[in-house]
């Protein structure tokens, strides 16, 4: 990506605090608090979590039912002049099919009143390289060069704040380095990134800070080894079956490393529960060795990151 | 007026099947005017041609092409979340609304007044005023009835549905039979203007001019500052 924005940038806050949103009886988000400083933030969670709730609370598109959602301390909804400072990359937002990418990028420029739009939109498709393709209607593009032209349109006023909703979707995995570096690169500027994704293995090579939403409710914030870490030290669930399922749930008990083990004799298999999923798939096999037992199957059965970030939901709520 | 919004407007407006329809509608009135012409030669009953303006052209043309320049204008960047890309930004509502507003307007102009003032033409001439009186009366009408579409289109996702049934329902039947129902009926109010404009007697409103135009006022200027406040608290519609 040969273009650049300003290096350095004045810091910005987004601030969150014990906001809620429902829809009738429906509680999309619920009583989160957070702040959102310079680097990249990884706003990570299941589908249907609450995380393009909380996107566009925090880029004004909707009313806190309770609670405020400030921009270095300025309330965001229904206040226009959040958008000099902020921009919005939405997930799948419908675009202007029939205007050239060089068209549309230019109209987005003159709405922010810049000084240069004609200077800005040209260094803005730069950015996302696709000064190249500038002259071709926006219908002719592809799902990636699309998120790329609407990165575009949210890069060309040189935010403080970006905000992008699952910007990955759609991505082929060059186009995913190529954003994954200017994320990068936007947070070195001392720029605020917040991004959504349910992928964890996506927040964990961009951000340096993840805040975990799960059912509209913030269940874990902290850098990525904290989360993994949490993600990790939960009590993991198996099932085994063996040759001798009495003789290997006693063998699993003397052994130790098991947190609790149940012989479900209905369906001939072993339910245990461990905290170190890592040493027990590498002792199992060990311990049925030395035990003479024939060992069928070991299989994890709550490894969805749903469950997962179910485990987390709980324990915050703890 | 903002150039650029309006720049977004007409491809949003214009850049579809809409303008299909938005030519249809005055070829067929045109068509229709020429089809009479021919068949009843120069001298035309004056009659003649203020029912096809009256009923035809002010009560049926007039506000359909209304319905696809007032929902169209705003309803499909709503529909389709491009909406998103003018919001972002650091504009004041009202004058998305007002620029949004002059392009509906302006489509009504050229695709409803400028084909009602020719088809008057082309049956009358200028006999009576007839074609002034109602191109004067479409304009106006169409200005109202464009306000209260785009308004709609900003308060509702059914905008398209709820205005077909205000357009055909209201103004062509009800408002135009029961009295008391045509005090609501902007079709009323700009024949109130069309009726001050010839001195023929077969134009005549349920409502009086000195009514008509207050009540006109108040639909316009009400009805696109209420939409230009309701804009200010645009919600997306979906969240996960």
């Amino acid at each position: 990506m040969s273009q650049t924005l300003t290096t350095r940038v004045q810091p910005s806050l987004l601030q969150v605090e014990h906001a809620s949103r429902w829809y009738g009886n429906v509680v999309a988000v619920n009583d989160v608090t957070m702040t959102i400083g310079p680097g990249v933030t990884g706003l990570l969670g299941p589908n249907g979590a609450g995380k393009t709730t909380m996107i566009q609370l925090m880029a004004g598109f909707l009313e806190p039912s309770a609670g405020v959602v400030a921009l270095d301390g300025r309330p965001v909804w229904r206040n226009e002049s959040v958008y000099r400072r902020l921009g919005l990359v939405p997930e799948a937002e419908g675009l202007y099919d029939s205007m050239t990418a060089w068209e549309f990028v230019l109209a987005n420029a003159k709405l922010h009143s810049l000084p240069d739009p004609r200077a800005a939109a040209w260094r803005a498709l730069g950015v996302v390289e696709l000064q190249d393709a500038q002259g071709r209607k926006i219908g002719t593009f592809s799902k990636g060069m699309k998120q790329r032209i609407r990165m575009a349109t949210a890069l060309v006023h040189d935010p403080t704040v970006l905000l992008l909703d699952e910007p990955f979707n759609g991505m082929d995995p060059r186009q995913r380095l190529h954003l994954m570096d200017l994320l990068h690169r936007l947070s070195d500027q001392g720029r605020t990134v917040l991004f959504s994704s349910h992928i964890l293995e996506e927040v964990e090579q961009v951000a340096s800070h993840i805040e975990v939403i799960v059912a509209g409710r913030h269940a874990a914030s902290g850098d990525f080894r904290e989360i993994r870490r949490l993600m990790t030290d939960r009590p993991h669930r198996y099932v085994v079956r063996s040759s001798d399922d009495r003789a290997m749930a006693a063998a699993l008990i003397a052994d130790g490393s098991s947190m609790a083990v149940e012989l479900d004799e209905r369906d001939g298999l072993l339910r245990v529960q461990t905290v170190d999923s890592a040493r027990f798939g590498w002792l199992v096999p060990q311990v049925a060795r030395r035990a003479g037992i024939r060992l069928f199957e070991l299989m994890p059965t709550d490894e969805s990151l749903e469950s997962v970030f179910g485990y987390l939901v709980t324990r915050s709520a703890r | 007026m903002n150039r650029t919004i309006a720049q977004f407007t007409y491809h949003a407006l214009l850049g579809r099947r809409r303008m299909m329809l938005l030519l249809l509608l005055p070829a067929l009135l045109i068509a229709m005017a020429l089809i009479i012409r021919l068949a009843a030669g120069p001298d035309i009953d004056p009659l003649i041609t203020t029912h096809l303006l009256q009923h035809f052209a002010l009560g049926a043309i007039v506000p359909l092409l209304a319905l696809l320049a007032g929902t169209g204008a705003i309803g499909s960047e709503i529909d389709d979340g491009s909406i998103i890309y003018l919001l972002a930004k650091p504009v004041r509502r009202s004058e998305i609304v007002l620029t949004k507003l002059a392009m509906a307007v302006g489509c009504v102009a050229v695709f409803g007044a400028l084909p009602i003032l020719i088809t008057g033409w082309i049956l009358t001439g200028s006999t009576l005023n007839l074609p002034v009186a109602f191109a004067v009366a479409a304009f106006i009408a169409g200005t109202a009835y464009c306000v209260g579409f785009l308004l709609l289109a900003v308060v509702s996702r059914h905008a398209v549905v709820i205005g077909l049934a205000y357009a055909l329902a209201w103004e062509s039947l009800v408002g135009g039979y029961l009295p008391g129902a045509g005090a609501l009926s902007i079709q009323q109010w700009a024949l109130a203007v069309a009726d001050a404009m010839t001195p023929s007697t077969d134009v005549e409103s349920m409502v009086r001019l000195a009514a008509a135009i207050p009540l006109l006022a108040l639909a316009i200027v009400g009805g696109s500052w209420f939409a230009g406040w309701r804009l200010r608290s645009f919600t997306l519609s979906h969240a996960d």
